[in-house]
């Protein structure tokens, strides 16, 4: 049970960072977005370990099936000219930022080495499940969840605003 | 079982690409893709955390991440074609009206 566990996670987060560093350092954004469908999926497969049932296919129908989906359209849109050809601008950009990344990764993992992790408590069959989920959220957080649904009113009117461009 | 440290390191390294990303690309596309990184990093984060606490609250955030990152992705990519229309580019740094 245990060794099966050790697997899984490590076949997922070797997913994972594959992905990331693909989404980093491809250079057609084509690869990009399909790199970070990768590193969706591997995260889907984390939150199962980790028993969240509901946030794992939540993962795989809202990121993997629609937000993918819509980053690959408009990458197939815009496919002239999105190349990084050009000579940059700002030259001094990209060692300054691989600098902050390392600062920010070393300031990170010195907070993570200090904690000495409690060990993991059972938990019982239901959690995770769209029910017991669903339990929370229609209960405490149903405030929250309307708003939310507001949220995403204004935005698909904001995207139908702004993509429809200027009339005269 | 694994333990949560463990999924605080994947996340904090998935989070370091997503900052690499958005600080040393240019194109606008991949910026935003690095930003879904970082902001699934952070969900993992929390999914971990739900998972040592044994509460759900963690997961109902997540849920709430997911929805505000997918308005974000639709007015962001609403937002890049607009500007892809206007000036013909996705190169972040060409779209410098702002310079001084």
């Amino acid at each position: 049970m245990a060794a099966i566990e050790v697997v899984i996670f490590g076949a997922a987060a070797v997913g994972a960072l594959a992905g990331g560093l693909g989404v980093v350092l491809a250079r057609a954004p084509i690869r990009a977005a399909l790199a970070l469908l990768l590193v969706l999926g591997s995260l889907a497969v984390l939150y199962l370990l980790l028993a969240a049932q509901f946030i794992a296919v939540l993962q795989v129908i809202i990121y993997a099936g629609a937000i993918v989906v819509l980053l690959l359209f408009v990458v197939m849109l815009l496919h002239a000219r999105t190349g990084e050809a050009r000579p940059t601008k700002l030259p001094r950009q990209r060692p300054v930022g691989f600098l902050l990344a390392a600062v920010f990764l070393a300031a990170v993992v010195t907070a993570l080495r200090d904690a000495a992790p409690p060990p993991l408590p059972a938990v019982g069959q239901g959690f995770g499940t769209a029910e017991s989920v669903a339990g929370v959220l229609f209960t405490r957080y149903v405030l929250p969840f309307e708003l939310a649904s507001m949220v995403l009113v204004v935005g698909i009117v904001a995207a139908v605003v702004i993509g429809r461009g200027a009339r005269p | 079982m694994i333990p949560i440290p463990y999924y605080l390191a994947l996340s904090a390294v998935l989070f370091t690409m997503g900052v690499v990303g958005v600080l040393t690309r240019r194109n606008a596309l991949v910026v935003f893709m690095s930003i879904e990184l970082m902001l699934n990093s952070v969900n993992l984060t929390f999914v971990a955390f739900a998972r040592q606490l044994g509460s759900l609250e963690g997961q109902v955030t997540v849920f709430f991440v997911m929805v505000i990152a997918a308005v974000e992705v639709v007015v962001g990519l609403s937002i890049i074609i607009a500007i892809f229309r206007i000036r013909d580019t996705v190169d972040v740094d060409d779209v410098d009206l702002l310079r001084g």
